[in-house]
């Protein structure tokens, strides 16, 4: 119990470090901008924690990048790295919105069930393919999940500029009937009820993952894929699925978006959530609580940047550049150890 | 003049001492064999020689002279070159572009004239039958080794090093071999033969040296002495106890091979029984068909040729798992690999191949309570040293893995229980334990095929004994038939009479 | 007749920045090392270029700027790669981060601004009088950039290094077996680096296109996907120069026609034409199937 104990707590240690490392490099780059740190990052915290309006939207900035951030831990507990969540929640936002839009006649109690269904499938359809590339033909699942990104973006970008779009200089869609948005959980904030779905959907992936068969050989394939095969795991199956799933949680990343923000499709309506997911996953150590926890702080400095750049001369971007650097340092596990020895 | 002389040779991998104090010497423009079973340390030493590990202490002497040999660049400054068990040779080129990577003719461009004509020269000179244009990847082992040769005499190589160069060739490749061999040695070339089988010993070198665990026990020319001698040398003479009693009865057949076909280079089929309450154990040196043994009737690798019955039942469309269900209990031979998830914790691994079993898994759910259950029954029956079941298993010393894999393997009930390599890398006491629990299993009625590199244990063991040789079974007995050096000339090739 | 020139010559112009991405593409990944960050080093190149071009005046110190950044920027991505062992997938992926973040941040700190720079010296286009009156090809040398010239001789000379010179060979060999190579005497690890930097100046020259000759300003994201098209062209073109140049042409005839396609009687959406690309390598990737395969060796380290 003990050594387990002091893993995790190393693990944690860890990636604070990777953060410490990040936010001090990201100082650097302020001061030479010709402001001071402090200034900036005091800035952030009060612009993200500095009322409950501001916590309320920082939880909900928060709410996208877990989940593309959980949708990418999901391929990596079986080994599979999902590149491809941007075009999968693209295509999930838009399946989601034409179902919405299609069917808006329907009481909002089908409704709402069913344009998220048709969001979550359109995630999965699209995540399964470099399931199967990888599976079949041992292509990277890398590879083709940029390729999908594009397609994804550019179909949707079709849609939404042609066949759907609304009157006006927008890209974007009609708007959907007001029954099915998400509720605000707090006035005048972002925060709608999508942070319960995410709740719920996190508890889910976690049940999933540790208390059924099925995740157990899903982490198994992740973790020791010939031992899994000699244990009578089929582990292509495991790889597809794996993907489905993670394109599915991905999808809903989009969808919650739509439902919760937008209340229509709108072109370019992610900032690359996507890929911001696997940093998200991979510092959230591939663990929901982890992920939520990263997300959280992803968040918190999304929200933080907008004051930054309004009251110091400090671009909202900076913060990019910190979780950039976040996930430079934790993919290289051994820089932050050859750190910590050094220190002693 | 002694080409190589190596004195006092030491080398250590933690507490194994794999060169223990050798002392090794070769004339020049001979062939020199090293002789010894797997492990004994052949390998280590000629990798020293050729600069891959560096020793702990001893001298290295080439041509009389002392020589400090860092990397594979000062062992060819040197002119010893090495042709390594597995092929480095690059697949998608060609034959040409691969003897002379990394000393190519040109300062910058590629003078392909050049190196052709380099290559062509030797080729002529040591007789060999190559096309320089094929593709690497499209040459048979025997053509690629011949690359690997040719490669080491590009680089000028005056001492030519050949580790287990037979393993993985055919007859015929192995007496083109011989006559490249003998060529090379004519041409005023050495050449370091490391080998286990007698036979080659036999047919082709001048001087042979014998190693056993790490010392040198015997250096002869090879006109003094006969394979009988070599053989015994090799096994050494150890009084053991015979643990295994041989039980009065066996019950039913429980695994059946009938006319299987383990290596594809294998010219007849393999037929083997293990009945209740019986220990098969399967003898021979590593490479020779054993891992293709054990994937077959694991059901890794699908039987192609033959047929494989476990109680009475056809194999061949039953998937692994449900070969488990049967009551096929598996020790793989590569344990790291195979048989553990090591960052999993030991109550998780225990679901590892069970993750269907009625017992752990309800409506999809995992029973971690029958788990914990199990975990915890064994761990105690076998005294398994833990800190907890929800320790990972990779945290463990290699003796308690083995256990913790032997506790969930056994608790099943199983009927068949394939141990292969069950002691590899455990320390003496954990052996002990493997053993007992293996005969307590036979005991019990289960039918076990043991599958080991290491002779002692197969005849302190089994109760019958087959003999693996490149793929066939060369020797089926009654342990106690053949003494542990007649069953060591079966392991080199030796066919029994009929 | 006029507009097939144009067309030409506009194909031309939009795929310098495609084909030098897949040249960084091959140029890695032949050595075995997957590049994902192309996208990124090439923005900041395109951000370098701008920023040289500005303080000194001069578009060309600028375009030797851009390479310079690239230059580091590979080695430092080789650090991450070789010596710290960091998941490749992932480094790319942070690379693209940083620098779409670094440049906003840098733009706001030099000229105050968000979204595009003020505009600087560019590298003037050249025309060559006669050639340019050609039917057909005559677009190619009427106001092109010289970047396109330059493309033209940089694929050649990567051809050239990779199938005529031994180093060439021995950097191919390493993609597929590195082992087999580190046996024969050769310091894979230092090849290694050497294409990382290579790679990397070839996408900082790309991004200076970009910016500094195409344009004469930053705009925040200017490259716009190129570099992953780029790494998609190199796939398509089976990670060999001459392909990469052919699939980039590919590529770019998708994006041209979109500037035409308005006019043309058939109404085919632009989205669809420039996705043509992406699934087109995706069929290609099903159909060649388990033969598709790149270097063997692709993420493999030696120590």
């Amino acid at each position: 119990m003990g050594k387990s104990y002091k893993k995790t707590l190393d693990e944690i240690l860890r990636s604070l470090a990777a953060i410490l490392l990040a936010l001090v490099i990201g100082a650097v780059f302020i001061l030479a901008s010709g402001e001071s740190p402090l200034r900036a990052y005091g800035a952030l915290i009060k612009g993200a924690m500095g009322s409950p309006q501001a916590i309320a939207n920082s939880i909900s900035k928060s709410v996208p990048l877990a989940f593309t951030g959980l949708a990418v831990a999901m391929g990596q507990r079986c080994g599979m790295l999902n590149i491809g969540a941007e075009g999968q929640l693209h295509a999930g936002a838009m399946a989601a919105v034409i179902t919405a839009l299609t069917f808006a006649s329907l009481p909002s109690m089908i409704l709402l069930p069913m344009s998220i269904a048709a969001g979550i499938l359109a995630g999965m359809a699209v995540g399964s393919v470099p399931g199967i590339f990888r599976a079949k033909y041992k292509t990277s699942e890398v590879i083709v999940a940029i390729m999908l990104n594009y397609i994804c973006t550019l179909f949707t970008s079709w849609l939404v500029n042609g066949p759907y779009k609304v009157a006006g200089s927008t890209a974007q869609t009609e708007l959907m009937p007001e029954g099915i948005w998400f509720r605000k959980i707090l006035p005048r904030t972002q925060l709608t009820t999508a942070v319960l779905m995410l709740i719920v959907v996190a508890v889910l992936i976690y049940l999933f993952l540790w208390k059924t068969s099925i995740g157990f050989q899903l982490r198994a394939v992740g973790s020791n894929p010939e031992a899994a095969r000699a244990a009578g795991i089929p582990v292509n199956r495991y790889l597809i699925l794996s993907m489905t799933l993670s394109g599915g949680i991905a999808a809903i990343a989009g969808v919650t978006e739509m439902f919760g923000k937008y209340h229509r499709f709108i072109e370019g309506f992610s900032p690359s959530f996507g890929f911001t997911g696997i940093a998200v996953a991979i510092l959230g150590k591939n663990h929901p609580a982890g992920v939520i926890l990263t997300a959280l702080l992803f968040g918190v400095m999304d929200m933080g940047a907008l004051r930054m750049s309004r009251e110091t001369a400090v671009s909202s971007n900076m913060i990019i550049v910190v979780q950039s650097l976040v996930i430079l340092f934790v993919s290289a596990p051994t820089l932050i150890k050859a750190f910590h020895r050094k220190r002693g | 003049m002694k080409a190589i002389n190596m004195v006092g040779i030491v080398k250590c991998f933690g507490p194994v001492r794999a060169n223990d104090g050798i002392d090794f010497q070769v004339e020049k423009q001979e062939i020199h064999c090293l002789l010894g079973e797997n492990g004994t340390g052949k390998s280590t030493l000629m990798n020293i020689l050729f600069g891959l590990y560096h020793q702990d202490s001893g001298d290295i002497y080439i041509n009389e002279k002392k020589a400090e040999i860092a990397n594979p660049n000062d062992a060819y400054a040197l002119g010893i070159g090495m042709v390594h068990q597995h092929f480095m040779l690059v697949n998608q080129f060609t034959v040409l572009e691969n003897i002379v990577m990394g000393n190519e003719a040109g300062s910058f461009f590629t003078d392909e004239k050049a190196n052709r004509q380099k290559v062509e020269e030797l080729v002529e000179r040591f007789g060999f039958r190559i096309d320089l244009d094929e593709k690497v990847g499209n040459l048979s082992v025997g053509m690629m080794q011949r690359v690997e040769i040719l490669k080491t005499l590009y680089r000028g190589a005056d001492i030519i090093i050949l580790d287990e160069p037979t393993a993985v060739l055919t007859p015929q490749e192995v007496e083109e071999l011989f006559r490249i061999l003998l060529q090379l040695k004519e041409s005023g070339k050495t050449i370091v033969f490391i080998t286990h089988k007698l036979n080659e010993t036999m047919a082709v070198s001048d001087h042979v040296t014998v190693i056993r665990k790490g010392k040198v026990v015997f250096q002869t020319a090879t006109k003094d002495t006969t394979p009988e001698e070599l053989a015994t040398q090799m096994v050494g003479r150890q009084v053991e106890a015979v643990v295994s009693r041989p039980a009065k009865s066996y019950g039913e057949v429980v695994l059946e091979l009938k006319q299987v076909r383990l290596q594809d280079k294998a010219e007849k089929m393999v037929d083997l029984t293990v009945r209740a309450g019986e220990i098969l154990g399967i003898a021979g040196v590593d490479g020779n068909g054993q891992r293709e043994l054990e994937e077959l009737i694991v059901g890794m690798s699908p039987c192609r040729e033959g047929s494989i019955l476990f109680l009475g039942k056809d194999m061949n469309q039953v998937s692994i798992r449900q070969r488990k269900e049967m009551g096929l209990g598996y020790i793989p031979s590569d344990r790291h690999k195979h048989a553990m998830v090591p960052n999993f914790s030991i109550q998780e691994n225990f679901l590892l191949g069970y993750q269907e079993d009625e017992r752990y898994c309800k409506h999809g759910l995992v029973n971690y309570k029958a788990l914990e259950e199990d975990a915890g029954k064994q761990i105690e029956h076998f005294e398994i040293k833990v800190s907890g079941i929800d320790q990972a298993i990779g945290q463990l010393s290699g003796g308690n893995q083995q256990k913790v894999i032997f506790g969930r393997e056994v608790i099943h009930d199983p009927k068949l229980v394939i141990a292969a390599q069950p002691v590899r890398g455990l320390d003496i006491g954990a052996i002990e334990y493997v053993h007992k629990t293996l005969l307590e299993l036979k005991e019990q009625g289960k039918a076990i095929l043991l599958i080991s590199a290491e002779l002692s244990e197969v005849m302190n063991l089994s109760d019958r004994i087959a003999v693996l040789y490149e793929g066939e079974v060369s020797a089926q007995f009654v342990n106690g038939t053949y003494s542990k050096e007649e069953i060591g000339l079966f392991m080199a090739g030796k066919k029994e009479e009929a | 007749m006029d507009m097939i020139n144009s067309f030409i010559g506009l194909t031309f112009q939009l795929s310098v920045p495609i084909v030098l991405g897949a040249l960084c593409g091959t140029i890695a990944e032949r050595g075995g090392i997957i590049l994902l960050g192309v996208e990124g080093m090439m923005l900041l190149g395109a951000f370098a270029g701008v920023a040289g071009s500005w303080f000194t005046g001069s578009a060309f110190l600028g375009a030797l700027c851009s390479i310079a950044v690239g230059i580091f920027i590979g080695w430092l991505y080789g650090l991450f790669c070789l010596k710290w062992k960091a998941q490749q997938s992932v480094v790319g992926v942070g690379i693209n981060l940083f620098a779409s973040g670094v440049t906003a941040v840098m733009l706001k700190a030099i000229w105050e601004a968000e979204g595009m720079s003020e505009s600087v010296a560019a590298i003037p286009n050249l025309t060559i009088p006669g050639l340019c009156r050609l039917p057909l090809v005559g677009g190619l040398f009427k106001a092109q950039s010289p970047y396109l010239y330059l493309t033209f001789l940089i694929v050649a000379a990567v051809w050239v290094f990779f199938y005529k010179t031994k180093y060439g060979v021995r950097y191919r060999a390493i993609g597929d077996q590195p082992f087999a190579v580190q046996s024969c005497g050769i310091n894979v690890n230092r090849y290694r680096y050497i294409a990382m930097m290579v790679s990397g100046a070839l996408a900082g020259l790309a991004g200076s296109y970009l910016s500094i000759s195409q344009n004469n300003l930053f705009v925040v994201d200017m490259t716009a996907g190129r570099g992953f098209m780029g790494l998609a062209a190199n796939i398509f073109g089976g990670w060999n120069p001459i392909g990469s140049l052919g699939a980039g042409l590919v590529f770019a005839v998708a994006q041209a026609a979109r500037f035409y396609l308005n006019d043309s009687a058939v109404q085919i959406p632009s989205q669809i034409i420039q996705m043509l690309p992406y699934v087109v390598t995706l069929v290609i990737l099903l159909i060649v199937g388990k033969k598709a395969k790149g270097p063997e060796a692709l993420g493999k380290l030696v120590d």
